[in-house]
C-alpha cells in the first residue's frame, strides 16, 4: 500500500505555551483504518486539526497524497473529509441541503444521485427533507458523515465517531467505516473505545502527552504485547510453591488449589511443556487447565503507565 | 478560485434571509416607513426647507444611511458568528477555500441584503415624498461601498466577538449613536459652532453627507472629502480582515 499521509517532526504549540504535539512523526498509507488511541488531552484531536487546516503548524511538515497541507492547502483538501468529535450542525437546515452545502464549499458540482446515494446507505434517506433539530443524536450523526462524504474524499477523519452512542449504533458505524474501507477510503479514527480499535482497526497508534507512543500493526501489537495466563487447578491443595517450581514465577490462589502462570505468546517458547513436565517429576498433579488472553485494553493502559 | 464554494456560502446565506424574511427584510422596511411617517409627514410639514430640499425628501438618504449601515453590520456579524457559535466553521476552514474566498461569500450575501433594503426603502419613500435624485449612478455606487464597507465591519465584529452580548455591542453602543449624531435628520450647520466641530469627528458624517450630494447635490461635506473618507473606511477594514485570517486570531487554534 503506498502512503497516503506523512507527517514530518509535527509540533504544535500554543499561545499560552501548551504544547499539544512533541515533535511527530507518522505515515499512514492508503486504504487503511488506523485508530489512534489516547487518553483525554493527549494530543489526537490536535493532530486530525493541523493536517485538515483547522489549527496552524508551529513547526514540521505534513503530507497528504505527496502534497503539502499549507502550499498546496486546496488539492489536500480536496482528498480529506473530516467529521468533528463535536455534532456541529445548522440546527434550522434541511438534512439534504446541509449535505449539498458541504459538498459545495468542495467546489463540486451537485450530484443528486450521489447525494441520494451516500444518504440511503446512511440510512438518511427517509430523513433527507427533515430538519435537522428535528433528528436524534444519532442521525446527527450520520448527517456528520454524509456531509464529510459528500465530496467524495479519499481520506476520512473520524474523531470518536461513537462517543455517546447506544451499541446497536455503535456497530452500525462500525460496519459503515468498514464498507467505507472496502471502497478504498483511508480512515483515521481517534477513540477512547479500545474495543473500537480492537473490531475495526487495521494498525493502532497510541498518543499521549502530545507523543507518538507507538504505532502497530493490531494483531502484531497484540501478539507482541500479549501475555497469557495459564491457570492450573490442581487435584492437591499446595501450601507454598515447591522450590522447583520457583523460577516460574508462579502465584498461588484460591488458597493453594490453584496457581496461575503468565507467558508470553510472543517468544519462541512458553515454558508450559517444560513446567507440566517438572510438575510431573514432583508429582503435582492437575485437575484442570484454563488459558486468558490479555486484552488491547490492557495493553494500551501498560504502554500509558509506561 | 473557488467560485461553487463561495456561491455556496453566498447562497446559504441568502436563503438564511428568505427563511426569516420578517426580521431579515419586513423589519428594516417598516421601521423606515415610522421614521418617514414620524419625520417626514408628521414633524417634517412644520419644518423650513433645507437646501431648498423639503424636509421630508431631505431625511431620505439619511434614513437609507441608518438602516443600511444597520443592517450590513448586524448581517455580516451574525453571519460569521453563528458558525462560531454553533460549531460549524470547521467545514469552511477544512474546505479548499481561501480567506479572501470566506470574505467574500460572507460579505457579499450581507452586502446584497443590505442593499436590497436600501433600494426597497427608497422605493417606499416615493410614496410620501417627491424625490429627485441628482446623481443616480453615483447614489447606486456609494449606496453599494457602504453596504460593502459596513458588511467588512460587521464580519470583524462577527469574529472578535465571543459571546452574544460583545456581538451587540458595537452596533448599539457605537454604531447607532454615530449614525443617529451623523446628520440623519439634520445638516451639520444646525448645530451650535462647538458640536459642529466636534460632529466632524464622526466618521458617519462623511457618508450621510456624500450620499445625500448623490440626491440633492449638496453636503455637509465636499464629495471628495467624503470619497476620500470612505476609501480609507474600507482600507481599515480590509486590512484588519487580512491581519486576522493571516493569523488566524480568534478563528484557528
Amino acid at each position: 500500500m503506498s502512503e497516503i499521509i506523512n507527517v514530518q517532526n509535527l509540533v504544535k504549540k500554543y499561545d499560552n505555551n501548551f504544547t499539544a504535539v512533541k515533535n511527530l512523526n507518522l505515515k499512514i498509507r492508503q486504504g487503511e483504518i488506523i485508530a489512534l488511541l489516547g487518553p483525554n488531552g493527549a494530543g489526537k484531536t490536535t493532530l486530525i486539526s493541523t493536517i485538515c487546516g483547522l489549527s496552524s503548524i508551529t513547526s514540521g511538515l505534513i503530507k497528504v497524497n505527496g502534497l503539502d497541507v499549507i502550499k498546496d492547502y486546496r488539492k489536500t483538501r480536496e482528498l480529506i473529509g473530516l467529521v468533528p468529535q463535536e455534532l456541529a450542525l445548522e440546527p434550522f437546515e434541511k438534512v439534504i441541503n446541509s449535505v449539498k452545502f458541504s459538498r459545495r464549499l468542495f467546489g463540486r458540482k451537485d450530484d443528486n444521485e450521489y447525494i441520494e446515494k451516500l444518504l440511503t446507505k446512511l440510512q438518511l434517506y427517509d430523513k433527507r427533507d427533515n430538519i435537522i433539530k428535528s433528528l436524534s443524536g444519532g442521525m446527527k450523526r450520520r448527517v456528520m458523515i454524509a456531509k464529510a462524504l459528500s465530496h467524495n474524499p479519499q481520506i476520512l477523519f473520524l474523531d470518536e465517531p461513537t462517543a455517546g452512542v447506544d451499541v446497536e449504533l455503535r456497530k452500525d458505524m462500525w460496519s459503515i467505516i468498514k464498507e467505507l474501507k472496502n471502497e478504498g477510503v483511508t480512515i483515521i479514527l481517534t477513540t477512547h473505545y479500545i474495543e473500537e480499535a480492537e473490531m475495526i482497526a487495521d494498525r493502532i497508534g497510541i498518543i499521549n502527552h502530545g507523543e507518538l507512543l507507538l504505532i502497530e500493526e493490531k494483531k502484531e501489537l497484540i501478539k507482541r504485547m500479549s501475555v497469557k495466563t495459564l491457570k492450573v487447578k490442581l487435584k492437591k491443595t499446595l501450601d507454598i510453591i515447591p522450590t522447583k517450581l520457583k523460577k516460574y514465577n508462579l502465584k498461588l490462589i484460591d488458597e493453594g488449589k490453584s496457581f496461575l502462570y503468565y507467558y508470553n505468546t510472543g517468544k519462541e517458547r512458553t515454558g508450559i511443556t517444560s513446567l507440566l513436565s517438572d510438575m510431573n517429576k514432583i508429582g503435582i498433579n492437575l485437575f484442570d487447565i484454563q488459558t486468558e488472553e490479555t486484552s488491547l485494553e490492557e495493553i494500551f493502559v501498560k504502554i500509558i503507565k509506561e | 478560485m473557488n467560485i461553487r464554494g463561495i456561491h455556496a456560502i453566498y447562497r446559504y446565506e441568502m436563503n438564511r434571509s428568505f427563511r426569516t424574511l420578517i426580521q431579515s427584510l419586513v423589519s428594516p422596511v417598516l421601521s423606515t416607513i415610522l421614521y418617514f411617517i414620524v419625520f417626514g409627514a408628521a414633524i417634517g410639514s412644520r419644518m423650513d426647507n433645507i437646501s431648498n430640499v423639503s424636509y421630508g425628501a431631505f431625511i431620505v438618504p439619511g434614513l437609507i444611511m441608518l438602516t443600511v449601515q444597520m443592517q450590513s453590520v448586524n448581517n455580516a456579524s451574525f453571519g460569521i458568528y453563528f458558525p462560531k457559535f454553533i460549531g460549524t466553521t470547521y467545514e469552511l476552514l477544512s474546505a479548499p477555500l481561501s480567506f479572501v474566498e470566506i470574505v467574500i461569500g460572507y460579505v457579499g450575501a450581507a452586502t446584497t441584503k443590505a442593499f436590497s433594503i436600501g433600494l426597497i426603502i427608497l422605493c417606499t419613500s416615493y410614496l410620501f415624498v417627491d424625490l429627485d435624485i441628482k446623481y443616480p449612478f453615483f447614489m447606486l455606487c456609494f449606496l453599494l461601498i457602504t453596504c460593502m464597507t459596513f458588511s467588512l465591519l460587521g464580519f470583524i465584529i462577527g469574529i472578535v466577538s465571543d459571546n452574544f452580548e460583545q456581538l451587540n455591542i458595537v452596533p448599539m453602543l457605537i454604531i447607532t449613536p454615530l449614525v443617529f449624531l451623523g446628520g440623519s435628520f439634520y445638516t451639520i450647520d444646525m448645530l451650535p459652532p462647538f458640536w459642529q466641530n466636534f460632529a466632524l469627528l464622526n466618521p458617519i458624517v462623511y457618508l450621510i453627507s456624500g450620499f445625500r450630494w448623490s440626491f440633492f447635490g449638496v453636503g455637509d461635506v465636499p464629495i471628495f472629502t467624503s470619497i476620500i473618507f470612505m476609501l480609507i473606511f474600507t482600507s481599515i477594514c480590509i486590512s484588519i480582515i487580512w491581519y486576522i485570517f493571516k493569523t488566524g486570531y480568534k478563528i484557528k487554534n
